[in-house]
């Protein structure tokens, strides 16, 4: 029993990371309606921005977030120029197609240079102990942090003057370019928040567990299935359905080999958009 | 866009062409179109070009490029005719490989039944599948897409009967009934050439049916569709079935050529991928440019890979032509050749 219930506080603590990368994602979608297919490249940016930072420069592990949300917002609004303005408002068929084709660009640069070789950052932090229960530091510090951004998230959609454009431009295009919001500019922000975040994620992701080239397929399935269950383009659903899915993984872990994990994930992706296509958190949004 | 924006060789619906047209625009049958004998003309090359000397080099690259062929043919059922992308196309080529190396190595059937049982079962399973799936609509569809080959990878990885991770190899017994490995190749070449020019049929009769026009319905406006009479969710998981069937049969025959299949192999990601560069490139929603995509993605690839600074750069240069195409020109190749070349519309679909 105290494996069961160790496990699934583990899940809740990794399901908050999940919850930001998912963040990054329904973000986007909630403003320009794209689902941005270069999730999971982004996710693995992140990864290899914490290798180089903490292993190559030496800095502290956690020194690479900042970093890496920067380099994140940079990638994203170059992206944003490069695939994904000129297919807005078209099909969605073509946006998916688009932010597919950056991704494979992107991974199979990823691919050529880093091999597919696995690659692990050593955390060293101290477990923390509560009663019977020993959790991971690392895991404890990255839920922590994950909760922070999220909270500085909020805080930007919700008391600065971009981030009021920024909710604008995600309810009605057209009204907030009559309001003389420039909405191009607004709208490649926020493509650059969304990737921002899904870069940090992968840097926390990073620091709990060893990860590849191709790592960021995985999780890229997470965060869809977490998104779903959040509703999509609802943030603050995104947080709470990654900590449900991490939650259920918590609670599959001790019963069934990891491998399973994809055909849990996925049943549960169908049956959740059959089933609650606004999400099963949709109440939270405001 | 209205029906206005589809030429009439989009939308051959034969009451309402005939109503509007005068009678020798109606469409003959189907034995008497052009466009039918090219279809038989490109498959009896396929056939015999390598037959005809012995050239074991070129069959090996026929044998390649109908197998895209027949992949991307079928996906353009999805993809171009419905405008539903399917990331997870390569699910039934490795699927109706596996089905058929199974049944062919442990229960010893001759490869022309396993291989047909695969392509039906598939297709069945497909369609009970699509039957739930595709209640998704746009973009939803395509996410779950992309779950269910990760999906079906993690099950087929832990099915023990199967192999599991390690997969199932074919001993050379099974290629005595066929005469032998060499006489075998052969066989199985042929073969796949024949799965290849049902694959354009197939394509081609649905464009020219009322299923196909209903499917193009879906594509343009799938509420209006829906209004005009269209059962689009019925629609939707047909067109995914028998988008199914060729690949898994032409997946059976691929694997039974290499004598081994794994699940790295059967469900690699990289293949769908490819196969939706490969419709984008011929052109989407046009039979011929299936064909033509595949083709000539075939030889690219080709010489991508035997190219030595170009070799691990290949999913790069694929990207970079899947997003040139779709950013700037969303219409293919046949878009080009229709623009070029107006009259061709008619013969080429």
């Amino acid at each position: 029993m105290t494996g069961v219930i160790a496990s699934l506080i583990d899940g809740v603590l990794v399901g908050a990371v999940y919850g930001l990368a998912a963040m990054g994602l329904t973000l986007i979608w909630g403003v320009m309606n794209v689902i941005n297919l270069t999730h999971g490249a982004m996710i693995v940016l992140g990864m290899f921005a914490l290798y180089f930072l903490a292993s190559a420069l030496g800095l502290p592990p956690y020194g690479a977030v900042p970093v890496s949300i920067v380099i994140g917002f940079v990638v994203g609004v170059v992206v944003y120029w490069i695939a994904v303005h000129r297919v807005i408002g078209r099909t969605h068929l073509m946006a998916l197609l688009s932010t597919f084709a950056m991704n494979m660009v992107l991974i199979g640069l990823g691919t050529a240079l880093f091999s597919t070789s696995p690659y692990n950052v050593p955390v060293a932090l101290p477990g923390i102990t509560w009663r019977e229960y020993t959790f991971t530091g690392t895991h404890v510090v990255a839920a922590a942090l994950a909760l922070l951004i999220a909270g500085l998230l909020y805080l930007l959609l919700h008391r600065t003057r971009i981030g009021k454009a920024i909710r604008a431009v995600a309810d009605n295009r057209e009204a907030a370019e009559l309001n003389g919001i420039p909405t191009t500019q607004v709208l490649s922000f926020a493509f650059g928040l969304g990737v921002a975040l899904a870069a940090v994620s992968g840097t926390l992701i990073a620091t709990l567990f060893p990860f590849n080239v191709l790592s960021g397929g995985a999780y890229e399935v997470k965060s869809f299935v977490v998104t779903v269950l959040g509703g999509m383009g609802n943030p603050a659903g995104a947080l709470m359905g990654g900590v449900a899915l991490g939650l259920i993984e918590g609670a599959a872990t001790p019963f069934m080999p990891v491998s399973w994990t994809p055909v849990i994930e996925f049943v549960l992706f169908v049956a959740v958009l059959i089933m609650f296509p606004r999400g099963v958190f949709a109440f939270t949004r405001s | 866009m209205t029906a206005q924006e589809l030429s009439p060789s989009l939308c051959p619906s034969e009451t309402e062409a005939a109503a509007q047209q005068p009678a020798e625009h109606r469409r003959a049958p189907l034995w008497r179109r052009p466009f039918t004998w090219l279809i038989v003309l490109v498959g009896l090359a396929f056939a015999l070009l390598p037959a005809w000397g012995d050239n074991v080099q070129l069959r090996e690259s026929l044998s390649l490029a109908a197998v895209y062929i027949t992949l991307a043919s079928s996906l353009n059922i999805m993809l171009g005719y419905s405008g539903y992308v399917n990331f997870g196309n390569i699910v039934f080529f490795g699927l109706g490989g596996y089905i058929c190396v199974y049944l062919v190595s442990e229960w010893l059937w001759p490869l022309v039944a396993a291989a047909l049982v695969a392509g039906v079962a598939v297709s069945l399973l497909a369609l009970i599948f699509g039957l739930g799936i595709l209640r998704l609509r746009g973009a939803f569809f395509a996410l779950a897409t992309i779950g269910v080959n990760e999906a079906v990878k993690a099950f087929v990885s832990n099915f023990e009967p199967w192999g599991g991770a390690t997969g199932i190899y074919l001993s050379l017994d099974v290629y005595q009934p066929l005469g032998g490995p060499a006489q075998a190749l052969w066989i199985v070449h042929f073969l796949i050439v024949a799965v290849m020019t049902a694959s354009l049929f197939l394509s081609y009769v649905i464009k020219s049916s009322k299923f196909g026009l209903g499917l193009l319905a879906i594509g343009e406006n799938e509420d209006a569709a829906a209004v005009l009479g269209v059962h689009t969710p019925r629609y939707k998981a047909f067109a995914y079935s028998a988008s199914a069937f060729l690949p898994a049969i032409v997946g059976g025959l691929f694997f039974f050529k290499s004598g081994i299949i794994e699940p790295g192999g059967a469900f690699d990601l990289t293949g769908s991928i490819e196969t939706i560069v490969m419709v984008m490139l011929g052109g989407l929603g046009t039979v011929t440019g299936a064909a033509l995509g595949a083709s000539f993605y075939e030889e690219l690839r080709g010489v991508l890979l035997t190219t030595e600074a170009l070799s691990h750069f290949q999913l790069v240069i694929a990207g970079v032509l899947l997003l040139a195409i779709v950013l700037f020109a969303p219409g293919g190749l046949m878009g080009f050749i229709y623009r070029r070349w107006p009259r061709m519309r008619r013969l080429l679909e």
